[in-house]
């Protein structure tokens, strides 16, 4: 670990969050887009766990390092529970839309649209 | 240049490599095979970095189970070939990827480049392995953990009640 700097790690997180976010901009295909919701996901998760293990901040100074550490793999571990609950979720919906209306292209459904 | 740097290099490439990927194959098997790559090679960053226990855990989850779920409703949606989607113009995506770089360029000289000076990590790497992790769960956050149980409790029910529906 000795020589990696905090920055390589911020930047790979930046850009797998930024090809995300192109990714559920763009894709008609609502699995596809779920799978960028999880590429987002781990952005943020690596960004989480190198800022805990790189913190050397004044701003949260009253905070003692091990606590930091903690809580950077607490939100990691709790995001991932929420992805998991998620993806469930909605694949579920995927396929309910799927098997009424015999179609998953995302710029079909707009029956919500006022 | 350490052997470290080398592979944390070339992982990182790896990385941007297979999240490129999964926007852009358009079939979207090929889409969650790039995705679980990428998935395990995050999984690998974080060993890096001395998390065994969420390291482990992401590649369990992610890799073992999400991609699982992903190519099982892929596999009975049965989006073959001629069912797969026409996709947006290039000239709408050429635009995507410009606003992109554009808050990517935001993000890095105003967020990312001011932490220049955070080159080695300060924190102790014993915090990483799974006693540790089990006693913050278990003691600190035991709340969370538990709204946790509950959340996933919802999804299970709420899922195979979309899935059982008929009609």
């Amino acid at each position: 670990m000795e020589g990696i700097p905090l920055m390589g790690f911020l930047a790979l997180g930046a850009v797998m969050f930024l090809i995300g976010a192109v990714g559920v901009v763009m894709k008609r295909n609502p699995i596809v887009i779920f799978m960028c919701i999880e590429l987002m996901l781990n952005a943020a998760n690596l960004t989480f766990l190198s800022f805990a293990r790189y913190h050397e901040f004044p701003l949260i100074g009253m905070i003692s390092k091990d606590a930091t550490v903690m809580n950077g793999q607490m939100a990691v571990v709790f995001v991932m529970a929420v992805a998991a609950a998620e993806v469930a979720i909605g694949l579920g919906i995927i396929m309910a839309i799927f098997r009424t209306k015999e179609t998953i292209d995302i710029d079909e459904m707009n029956i919500l649209r006022g | 240049m350490t052997v470290e740097t080398v592979a944390f290099v070339i992982l990182s490439l790896l990385a941007v490599i297979s999240a490129v990927g999964v926007i852009a194959f358009k079939s979207p098997v090929r889409s969650a095979i790039c995705l679980a790559g990428n998935f395990f090679i995050l999984g690998v960053l974080y060993f890096m970095m001395n998390y065994d226990l969420i390291g482990i855990s992401q590649i369990l989850v992610y890799t073992g189970l999400i991609m699982m779920l992903f190519l099982f409703v892929i596999l009975l949606l049965n989006l073959s070939a001629p069912q797969m989607l026409q996709e947006k113009s290039y000239i709408k995506w050429w635009g995507a990827v410009a606003v992109a770089g554009a808050l990517g360029i935001v993000v890095f000289s105003q967020v990312i480049m001011p932490l220049e000076w955070a080159v080695n990590p300060t924190s102790n790497p014993e915090l990483g392995t799974t006693k540790s992790v089990g006693t913050a769960l278990f003691s600190n956050y035991v709340y969370g953990f538990e709204i946790c149980s509950i959340l996933l409790l919802v999804g299970i029910v709420g899922s195979i009640l979309l899935a059982k529906r008929r009609g």
